[in-house]
């Protein structure tokens, strides 16, 4: 059992280091990545948020609705917590 | 169970310590727009002070600062926060979450409105995570059962 648990441990890994092939280069700007809304952002961000800090800005109001489901899952998580855990004493 | 324990020193300094705690909790959430920060970090250390509080005492003397009811409030009020923000931003004939149109009832310029709507948000995020990062201690150290962990 060890053996084909070892062997299935070194053939994701190995798929996940072949993957890393495929990678672009470290830092290239001309990746797809960079290369899509990236730069409207650096572009734009003071000119139409009035915020300097870039990460801020992408985060509540680029990416608003994404920022608002990451808040609702950390709710539902602590909702959750408590349902599960909490009792009363009594 | 958590035993009980009164140590001086540990408590002193944390009692010294956890308003400097929550003024920079503050700081962080209010210049997310200049440095580093926002409502996730800020709210996060907000809540550490809450835990350093239950660790320092006990948790009944932290339920006398932050009561269970308060934190729930607290909780759904961040969210509330940041979907009403959107809601009104849809109601005053925007996108949802397109803070510019807030101009139309805040005494600012498009660009300020979204600068401002993005401050509001981040209270919203950072009330969130400090309830619920006090509420998850408190039901995981305590096992739910908040009244008996004290014996």
């Amino acid at each position: 059992m060890k053996t084909v648990g070892l062997f299935i441990v070194l053939l994701f890994g190995g798929l996940l280091v072949y993957g890393t092939i495929d990678f672009p280069p470290w830092g290239d700007p001309d990746t797809p990545a960079s290369r899509h809304v990236s730069e409207r952002y650096i572009e734009k961000t003071v000119e139409e948020t009035g915020v300097p800090n870039m990460v801020t800005s992408v985060l509540a109001d680029y990416r608003g609705y994404d920022t608002l489901g990451e808040t609702t899952v950390i709710f539902a998580a602590g909702v959750c917590c408590a349902i599960l855990l909490r009792r009363s004493s009594k | 169970m958590i035993e009980h324990f009164e140590d001086l020193i540990v408590q002193t300094t944390c009692r010294l310590l956890i308003p400097f705690i929550q003024l920079f909790a503050l700081y962080v959430i209010a210049h997310g727009h200049h440095s580093p920060g926002g409502g996730f970090q800020g709210g996060c250390i907000l809540g550490a002070s809450f835990i350093l509080l239950c660790l320092a005492y006990d948790i009944r003397r932290a339920k006398q600062w932050m009561t269970e009811s308060l934190n729930s409030l607290f909780c759904c009020i961040g969210v509330s926060i940041y979907a009403g923000i959107g809601l009104v931003c849809l109601a005053l004939g925007g996108n949802y979450l397109d803070y510019s149109r807030l101009h139309k009832i805040l005494p600012v310029d498009p660009v300020g409105a979204r600068s401002l709507g993005i401050l509001c948000v981040e209270i919203g995020v950072g009330l969130t995570v400090m309830a619920v990062m006090l509420s998850i201690y408190l039901n995981v150290a305590s096992g739910g059962r908040h009244e008996d962990a004290l014996k």
